[in-house]
């Protein structure tokens, strides 16, 4: 879909969700034509999951003790990995500049790509969870949990990746960058989703801090598309 | 009021303004940390449980408090930037975010110093110390971002997002990393409490606190003061300052 169709489209319907929906199958039809770029994150959480047995011994105490931790810390490294395709295409060919131009606010467009983003990283993510928990001897009744947070938790991944993502797109080599900047941020969203499990693991109820999660994820859906628009507009400046 | 600040949009006013302000800074920076460490390291009482290693309490807890103070000051001059599009307040993150990163590693390092004798480690994961070590990270963030762009301009403007970013987060990491922390926390542990201070420890640890205000804020004036210069070097004032300076010379 052209852009100066979804131009004419939004100044005839001057409707900003019909925009958000134009943006989203945009996004959603570009995106999977490479489908390489959807699945190699994916890929990378299974390796990183696999790594760890071998580096720190088969034994399933040690296993099931680390396994939270290690699923979450590689489903923010893939994050930072799959967070290029967000904007890096669209600066290249000069759709985001145009993006700018529209007469809605650059905001929903920024959740429309957040949302697209999620759909083809954070929910795969959250299926693919009970195949890492199995690999990783987590104890089946923190499956469930384990995928609430994953649930939760991946929204707001993509909200502050595409954050990141805006901020570095103007540069060639933004993928170390990337990573010192989004992963301190990515700290309180780590605490909780680990505490999530363990408190389960342990026989108390995980319900504070799977709400906590959700307050989070809908403060960081809030807020983040306003901070990504604001770095657009530097990047593209 | 928009009247009275409009003209330190400008690098030139600004630029006078500090050089005004930075020798009282400076100064009054001079006399009270000396006053406040030397009164501090060598005349004040030692401590009954941990005797003259707690000192280092006068450089440690006066830098803690500026590291988060600075990270505040270069938020709020982020959001001017942005909202406002002063140029000055750009240059001003550049100015106050290696103060603040400094501060920051003076915190942990003399905090480090201190736990060895006192937990009998250099590091503990404590929730402070933690919650630290992450505003570290943040500082450095902010600075990478600065200097990563060849466009000085889009460089500002991008830190200036992601310090108001991290500003939102500061608050939340803090709280999880408290939250963490007492989940966490064996029975082993002894956490160091602080105990209600002495009025002759506390009078040298207020000074140098103020001391140490000063010197953030004289060492912030003299970097925004370079930058302003090296930022408008072609700019006809500068030459004209720059001259008048060979000249005296």
């Amino acid at each position: 879909m052209s852009l100066v169709e979804t131009n004419s489209r939004c100044s005839n319907q001057a409707s900003t969700f019909a925009l958000l929906r134009v943006i989203m199958r945009r996004d959603l039809a570009v995106t999977l034509r490479r489908r390489s770029d959807v699945i190699n994150p994916l890929l990378f959480v299974v390796i990183v999951v696999t790594l760890f047995p071998l580096a720190v011994g088969p034994g399933p105490d040690i296993l099931a003790r680390i396994a939270t931790g290690v699923i979450w810390v590689a489903a923010l490294l893939s994050a930072l990995l799959g967070s290029e395709r967000l904007f890096r295409d669209d600066y290249l060919d000069g759709s985001l500049e145009q993006m700018t131009l529209l007469p809605v606010p650059l905001a929903v467009l920024a959740l429309g790509k957040i949302l697209v983003h999620w759909l083809l990283s954070g929910l795969p993510l959250v299926i693919l969870a009970p195949l890492c928990a199995l690999l990783l001897k987590l104890p089946f009744e923190a499956w469930g949990v384990l995928m609430l947070t994953l649930l939760l938790g991946t929204p707001m991944l993509s909200a502050m990746t595409a954050i990141g993502a805006a901020l570095t797109v103007s540069l060639g080599r933004g993928g170390a960058l990337l990573s010192l900047l989004l992963l301190p941020l990515f700290i309180p969203l780590l605490i909780f989703a680990a505490a999530a499990v363990e408190s389960t693991l342990v026989g108390t109820s995980a319900l504070g801090q799977v709400l906590l999660l959700a307050g989070l994820m809908v403060l960081t859906l809030t807020l983040a598309p306003l901070a990504v628009a604001a770095a657009i507009r530097v990047s593209v400046n | 009021m928009w009247k009275w600040l409009h003209p330190y949009a400008k690098g030139e006013a600004t630029y006078r303004l500090l050089g005004a302000w930075l020798p009282w800074l400076a100064g009054s920076a001079l006399v009270t940390l000396t006053v406040g460490l030397v009164w501090g390291m060598l005349f004040a009482p030692s401590d009954y449980q941990q005797g003259d290693s707690y000192r280092i309490i006068f450089i440690h807890v006066p830098s803690a408090m500026f590291s988060m103070g600075a990270y505040t000051a270069m938020a709020i001059t982020a959001l001017i930037a942005l909202v406002w599009q002063i140029r000055t307040a750009e240059w001003a993150i550049a100015a106050i975010a290696p103060v603040g990163a400094v501060l920051t590693f003076i915190a942990l390092f003399t905090g480090a110093v201190w736990g060895k004798p006192m937990w009998g480690t250099w590091w503990e994961w404590d929730a402070r110390l933690t919650s630290q070590l992450i505003l570290l990270f943040l500082y450095i963030g902010v600075l990478a971002l600065y200097y990563a762009f060849t466009d000085a301009r889009t460089g500002a403007k991008a830190a200036s997002v992601l310090a108001l970013v991290g500003v939102v987060n500061v608050p939340i990491i803090h709280f999880s990393v408290y939250w963490w922390n007492s989940l966490h926390q064996g029975a082993t542990i002894t956490k160091f409490e602080k105990p209600s201070m002495a009025p002759e420890m506390l009078i040298p640890l207020l000074i140098s606190i103020l001391g140490f205000a000063l010197l953030t804020g004289a060492l912030v004036c003299q970097r925004l003061r370079n930058e302003i210069l090296k930022q408008e070097i072609h700019r006809p004032w500068v030459h004209a300052q720059l001259g008048v300076a060979e000249q005296e010379r």
